[in-house]
């Protein structure tokens, strides 16, 4: 190009469509009516797939029974990365709209040609296009003469917000059907032709070796197929799921296994925490434009435990080998990742791996999908060319799969004479929060690390900031006060195995970060609401805390026995906006009465499908408040049930109401994690109210309350 | 081997096996039936969920001896996408789940609650659904969608 005559900058594609820019990776049309979709996002229970269709189906001017919408396969669709950070509306929607406005566009172009009428006097109804005079065609009629295998280009332009018919509008979700009338879609229910059935023995003590084996006990179980080792690695096959069973248990007790490494002491995880050899990282640094007269410093220490995914399905997958290649069935987030995992660890080239996801259970982040896939590869080589299936036990999926990571937060504030804050630091201690596989030179799966010419075991690393970080995700204040500094200190070792778990850090921070404030506003008794209010620039941010404050009718009166929190933050400082009022009953134990939830996506495609994900947050993050915890001794991690993992049950659910604010012409984002951190510190907020006492150090128990108590004394 | 009989969603059954094996295990194996879904294999979590007689039982947790001569209704026997359950048909209607993966289960509870007690108050369904597990935290949802159904076959 010619450094003297500059151009505009280029308009740019959506991040997904630039790195897939092939419209045909998209879409395909038949002439029997149909839209094939291929988006590279996954379905974990999110709804996402029929978002992506009511987008599709918008932009394209079809109904949405004419979509039919394929599940990501690395032989099928865009390399979307992983179904994670409450992305997929934002990248595979704003993808799908792109190139769906381009695509129409193509077909407009060639109807005006054949009908001889101007592109401008065309419409499309359910993929009929029809002009002045009665002329019309259609997308199935000039399906067979357009070629979408070409780029998609930067100009196309999507309709307005107010031209949508679907987005904005609560449709019935695709896959719910099948799910209430009980048709096989989840992995663990699609058997394939001639499937065998596998199972992998895993240690009780954290990673110990097996020493020896015998397979005396395990021969003679009927239906065996093939007993595997590999280093510390060993599993069976077996011709029925039972038979699989029956010999994991022989094989079990013909194992031999070493000592093991320790686990740190579960009674002080901040202190294990600040002592590990860690790598600092300075997250921001706001120095003040004027001097400000600092009178006196308060400093609190907040914590979070490790806490486990717990899906209720125990992660599965399903392999096949044909020859040197091999066909992967996966409830993985990200098929291409998992692949280029595969891919080190069997060191084969990544054409020769397909992976196909099928769903599975909610999985709220990593947990033990991609290890499951990497056992059922391993197995189904001794399988002689049949898939198989392998599924892990309820114990190995709360202790082997990976968890969230423990956190210890310091926050000191300097406050003038007034209480007002004048400075702030924020300091995470954590192991990353994320060592999800496809994006290191070494894998992130478990059965690499057992093999007898082991992998390294990873250390989990933080994404970068600028996809809103990990440990540090939301430490730094959406709060205009006038110096900060915030820091991060990532754990160079990881006995306790973690990756991303919903909301990676944000949690974790945003209770330290709204509960702390909550303390020094009740120190100047200043009202919580009013005291964030007077600290917020953004008025979007402040619209979801007056919205839910006015739904809670806050504040309302003092009653004995009951308190009222608030929390606030906006995901990642980037994404959703969202308010929580919580009102909870405190005597000897917890009890969440009401969560009363504001929450701003930008445009929300599906408003009751984000109202499903705000609720389920808002659910799932009273369970960790109130209940979880991995518990675990120095030697293994022993809460391998539901009963020593306790979750949140119905007759212990709050009611829950969620105002949605509609702002249709701006960007949709994601409303899977917007809920966590906010509700989380509205109801160590209202457990103060309450009871006069701030617990610090998460789950809020019986016993925490004690201990908070006994140290407020 | 000894063989048990039983009502397998109103049609006979008679199954050759170990009759300590559970029933999920020969639901799932050698009946090929994949309503019931496998949770924890401890009875903890309700994903296994089937009725025999008019209770919601585990069936990870329930031997294959102990069902003989019993009915027994699976999330198969409950309704099709033709004729629906009203459970089923209120379950959509609310879009009362997330990943769906603990619903069948949750389905054969609200069934059985609704054939002792087909007017439960809110708090009753709750008590019903208690040894049921839901990981996304759609339980508020699901409460309404078992209360719908219970005023639609009460309105019959």
């Amino acid at each position: 190009m010619n450094p003297q005559t500059p151009s505009p900058p280029p308009a740019k594609l959506p991040l997904s469509l630039a790195a897939n820019p092939k419209l045909s990776s998209w879409l395909k049309f038949s002439a029997q009516g149909q839209v094939t979709v291929t988006p590279g996002k996954v379905e974990i229970g999110q709804g996402i797939v029929t978002a992506l269709a009511q987008i599709a189906a918008d932009e394209l001017d079809v109904d949405i029974s004419r979509l039919q919408m394929v599940r990501a396969s690395t032989a099928t669709s865009p390399n979307e990365g992983v179904t994670s950070g409450s992305l997929s509306v934002q990248q595979s929607g704003r993808a799908l709209r792109h190139v769906c406005a381009e695509v129409r566009q193509i077909f407009l172009g060639l109807a005006s040609e054949r009908l001889g009428v101007g592109i401008d006097a065309l419409a499309i109804e359910d993929g009929t296009i029809s002009g002045p005079g009665n002329v019309r065609t259609s997308y199935w009629e000039l399906a067979g003469d357009i070629r979408l295998d070409r780029d998609a280009t930067p100009d196309a332009t999507a309709k307005l917000a107010t031209r949508r018919a679907q987005a904005g509008n609560s449709i019935q979700r695709i896959d719910i059907p099948d799910k209430v009338f009980a048709r096989p879609r989840f992995i663990h229910d699609c058997a394939l032709p001639g499937m065998l059935h596998g199972r992998v023995l895993r240690p009780v003590n954290s990673r110990a070796k097996l020493t020896e084996l015998s397979e005396e006990r395990t021969r003679a179980i009927a239906g065996l197929v093939a007993v595997v080792r590999d280093g510390s690695f060993a599993g069976v096959v077996s011709e029925t799921e039972h038979g699989a069973e029956a010999a994991l248990a022989g094989l079990r007790k013909g194992a031999t296994w070493s000592d093991g490494e320790p686990l740190p002491d579960e009674s002080d995880l901040s202190a294990f925490l600040k002592t590990q050899p860690s790598e600092l990282t300075i997250i921001d640094d706001r120095t003040p434009s004027a001097a400000h007269a600092k009178t006196r410093t308060i400093r609190r220490q907040y914590s979070r435990p490790y806490i486990a995914h717990a899906s209720i399905a125990p992660s599965c997958a399903m392999a096949q080998w044909n020859g040197d290649r091999v066909h992967v069935w996966t409830h993985s987030q990200g098929v291409y990742l998992l692949r280029a995992d595969l891919a080190l660890v069997l060191r084969l080239a990544v054409e020769n791996i397909t992976v196909e996801h099928m769903e599975g259970a909610g999985c709220y982040g990593h947990n033990a999908a991609d290890d499951v896939a990497l056992d059922a590869v391993l197995l189904a080589k001794a399988a002689g060319g049949r898939p198989v299936r392998v599924m892990w036990s309820r114990e190995d999926e709360m202790s082997h799969a990976p968890f969230g990571a423990a956190m210890a937060i310091e926050i000191e504030a300097g406050l003038d004479a007034e209480g007002e804050v004048v400075d702030w630091r924020h300091s995470v201690w954590s192991n990353g929060h994320a060592a999800r596989p496809g994006r290191a030179a070494q894998p992130a799966l478990l059965a690499a690390f057992e093999l007898a010419n082991p992998f390294p075991r990873m250390i989990s690393s933080d994404p970068p900031q600028a996809n809103g970080g990990g440990a540090d995700r939301n430490s730094v204040p959406l709060y205009d006060f006038p110096s900060w500094r915030i820091e991060s200190h990532r754990l160079k070792t990881m006995p306790v195995r973690t990756s991303a778990l919903r909301t990676l850090g944000a949690q974790g921070n945003v209770f330290a970060i709204e509960s702390f404030l909550d303390e020094i506003a009740a120190e100047r008794h200043e009202d919580p609401v009013a005291f964030r209010l007077r600290h917020l620039r953004d008025e979007r941010a402040k619209d979801v805390i007056r919205a839910a404050a006015k739904r809670a009718k806050w504040r309302p009166d003092k009653q004995r026995g009951v308190g009222h929190g608030i929390g606030f933050a906006r995901y990642k400082n980037t994404g959703a906006y969202c308010a929580a009022v919580a009102e909870i009953e405190g005597e000897k134990d917890i009890r969440v009465r009401k969560l009363t939830l504001a929450v701003d996506v930008g445009e929300a495609i599906n408003p009751d499908g984000v109202i499903n994900q705000i609720e389920g947050g808002a659910i799932q993050a009273t369970s960790w408040v109130l209940k979880e915890r991995v518990r675990f001794d120095r030697q293994r991690i022993t809460s391998t049930n539901w009963t020593d993992y306790p979750i949140l049950r119905f007759s212990e659910v709050p009611e829950v109401e969620v105002e949605v604010i509609q702002r249709a012409e701006l960007d949709p984002v994601g409303a899977g994690e917007a809920a966590h951190g906010p509700v989380t510190a509205a109801i160590a907020n209202a457990v103060f109210d309450c009871l006069g006492v701030r617990v610090r150090d998460l789950p809020i128990t019986r016993d925490s309350l004690i201990a908070a108590m006994e140290l407020g004394s | 081997m000894p063989s048990v009989r039983f009502r397998l969603n109103g049609a006979e059954m008679d199954v050759d096996a170990d009759p300590d094996r559970s029933l999920l295990d020969i639901l799932r194996g050698p009946l090929g039936m994949t309503g019931p879904h496998f949770g924890c294999g401890a009875g903890e979590c309700g994903a296994c969920n089937v009725i025999i007689g008019d209770r919601a039982v585990a069936a990870c947790d329930t031997p294959l001896w102990s069902v003989a001569d019993k009915d027994i209704t699976t999330p198969e026997g409950l309704g099709t996408a033709e004729r629906p359950h009203p459970l089923q048909r209120a379950f959509i209607a609310e879009q009362a789940l997330q990943c769906g993966y603990c619903v069948s289960g949750i389905l054969m509870s609200a069934a059985a609650l609704l054939m002792r007690n087909p007017a439960p108050s809110g708090q009753e369904v709750k008590q019903a659904l208690d040894a049921n597990l839901c990981r996304c935290g759609s339980h508020n949802r699901m409460v309404r969608a078992v209360l719908r159904a219970a005023d639609e076959m009460a309105a019959r």
